[in-house]
């Protein structure tokens, strides 16, 4: 019984260390990176990873015609900037954070519907470290409506 | 007492050092294969190289459109608010399947975001208290709690707060379920959402526009953009397809792309015009949308069929 028990506490320690990465993810995107977006509204999607430097992530959106958004990268304080382009369905760049000292937020209205690609890149770190650094990273989609006159 | 506290102590010890050094593994081995890479690079030919830029993606993310966006498209098309059209807050008690609840999550969401953005206090109260029902039946106690409910109720004069409570309370679910691996399940809360504002967007419009109609109506021009979604919908369903809520959702999905692939949008090339003292970009390119009143009859047709499918 008493071995039963103890291979339960295992497998509970076990499971408990990912979910706990995840959900510091989750307080991060809601903490933090939240109010970088005002005085745009999160959409609520959330769209968050584990990143590595070096490591990449692609997301793919239809952005609406006459719609006010705001794009936020979001990245834990420990890893390197994070270098993001917004590209259209022929992969051609819209936008490079890079030409902007890798700013974290782009604002933009399309004339009209497009699918955008979100891709981004965790530079790798400058710093000579042992092992290579590791934090969330959140894409937050604001948006705002437009004030009739 | 004292020695079982040790021995279960010792355990979870033993335990992080087994994660610790899995992880720490993990990051040699990612190193090693970084290196590795790095050396296979060099003799790489384009192509290859291709297909290595496209392996390096580490997290693909397909993103719906959410309720609240949904609503502030319905609103920015400018007509009349329809409270007629939404789906009953007395439904809940239909809804006790896991599918079925989800998608009325979604379809809930959405009509309350439609009710907010229309200042209808409430309306958007019932809603939040809809939504709150699936929430919990799905297992997300603190999704939607009372202390949401009354922040909102203290609120309901404030459209931005109010706005905000929606956004919280659609993070709340999206993260709540992907934490706990059910992804399946935010994708179908998110299709709920998302037909049940083609379905008050194609109500709001009617039953017979005109072609010019058609050709000049903003909110028919944003139907008509679902298609260029739907990908972005299937691709999500995808990654769930084992799953066999989604699978019977995917086919309803499925038939309505059927008929979006017979309209025709072209668009021409995005240039990118920044206003230096705004800061903001806007994306300038001329659209075409094709579609003729016979396919919007059938649009309007199959949406309406599966929201009854969903909320029946």
């Amino acid at each position: 019984m008493k071995k039963l028990s103890n291979i339960i506490f295992i497998f509970i320690i076990l499971f408990a260390f990912p979910l706990t990465g995840k959900s510091q993810c989750k307080h991060f995107a809601q903490q933090v990176c939240k109010k970088e977006l005002s005085p745009y509204i999160h959409d609520g999607n959330y769209n968050a990873a584990i990143l590595t430097e070096g490591e990449s992530a692609e997301m793919y959106k239809t952005f609406y015609a006459n719609q006010n958004y705001r794009i936020h990268i979001c990245g834990s304080d420990a890893l390197p900037p994070i270098h993001f382009q917004i590209l259209d369905v022929d992969r051609n760049v819209l936008y490079d954070n890079k030409k902007n000292k890798y700013d974290s937020s782009w604002d933009f209205k399309a004339q009209s519907s497009q699918q955008l690609i979100i891709s981004l890149k965790v530079k790798n770190s400058e710093k000579d470290t042992e092992e290579p650094v590791s934090g969330c990273v959140a894409i937050m989609i604001g948006i705002k409506e437009n004030k009739k006159e | 007492m004292n020695i079982q506290l040790s021995r279960n102590l010792f355990l979870l010890c033993l335990s992080i050092l087994i994660i610790s050094f899995s992880g720490c593994k993990k990051n040699k081995d990612d190193k090693k294969d970084k290196k590795s890479s790095e050396e296979v690079v060099k003799v790489d030919t384009i192509d290859k190289k291709l297909v290595k830029d496209v392996k390096a993606v580490k997290e693909m993310f397909y993103s719906m459109p959410s309720p609240l966006e949904v609503a502030m498209i319905l609103k920015q098309a400018g007509k009349d608010y329809n409270p007629e059209i939404l789906n009953p807050t007395k439904h809940t008690s239909k809804y006790v399947t896991n599918k079925s609840m989800a998608l009325n999550l979604g379809v809930y969401t959405t009509d309350l975001s439609y009710s907010s953005l229309y200042d209808q206090t409430q309306t958007t109260i019932d809603y939040i208290n809809a939504a709150k029902d699936m929430a919990e039946g799905l297992g997300m106690l603190h999704a939607i709690d009372e202390k949401t409910i009354d922040r909102l109720e203290a609120n309901v004069n404030n459209r931005d707060v109010i706005l905000d409570i929606i956004s919280e309370t659609i993070m709340n679910s999206s993260s709540f379920f992907k934490e706990n691996d059910r992804q399946a399940v935010s994708t179908i809360v998110l299709i709920g959402g998302w037909v049940e504002g083609l379905y008050i967007a194609t109500q709001l419009v009617g039953d017979t526009p005109t072609q010019n109609e058609i050709d000049d109506s903003e909110l028919i021009a944003r139907i008509a953009d679902q298609k260029l979604a739907l990908n972005t919908i299937i691709k999500l369903m995808e990654k769930n397809e084992d799953d066999k809520n989604i699978q019977s959702v995917m086919t309803q999905v499925k038939n309505l792309q059927k008929i979006y692939d017979k309209i025709e949008i072209t668009s021409s090339k995005v240039v990118p015009v920044t206003d230096e003292e705004t800061n903001v970009t806007t994306l300038k390119s001329e659209t075409t949308i094709s579609m003729t009143p016979e396919i919007y009859k059938q649009l309007k047709k199959k949406i309406e069929v599966i929201r009854k499918n969903f909320t029946s």
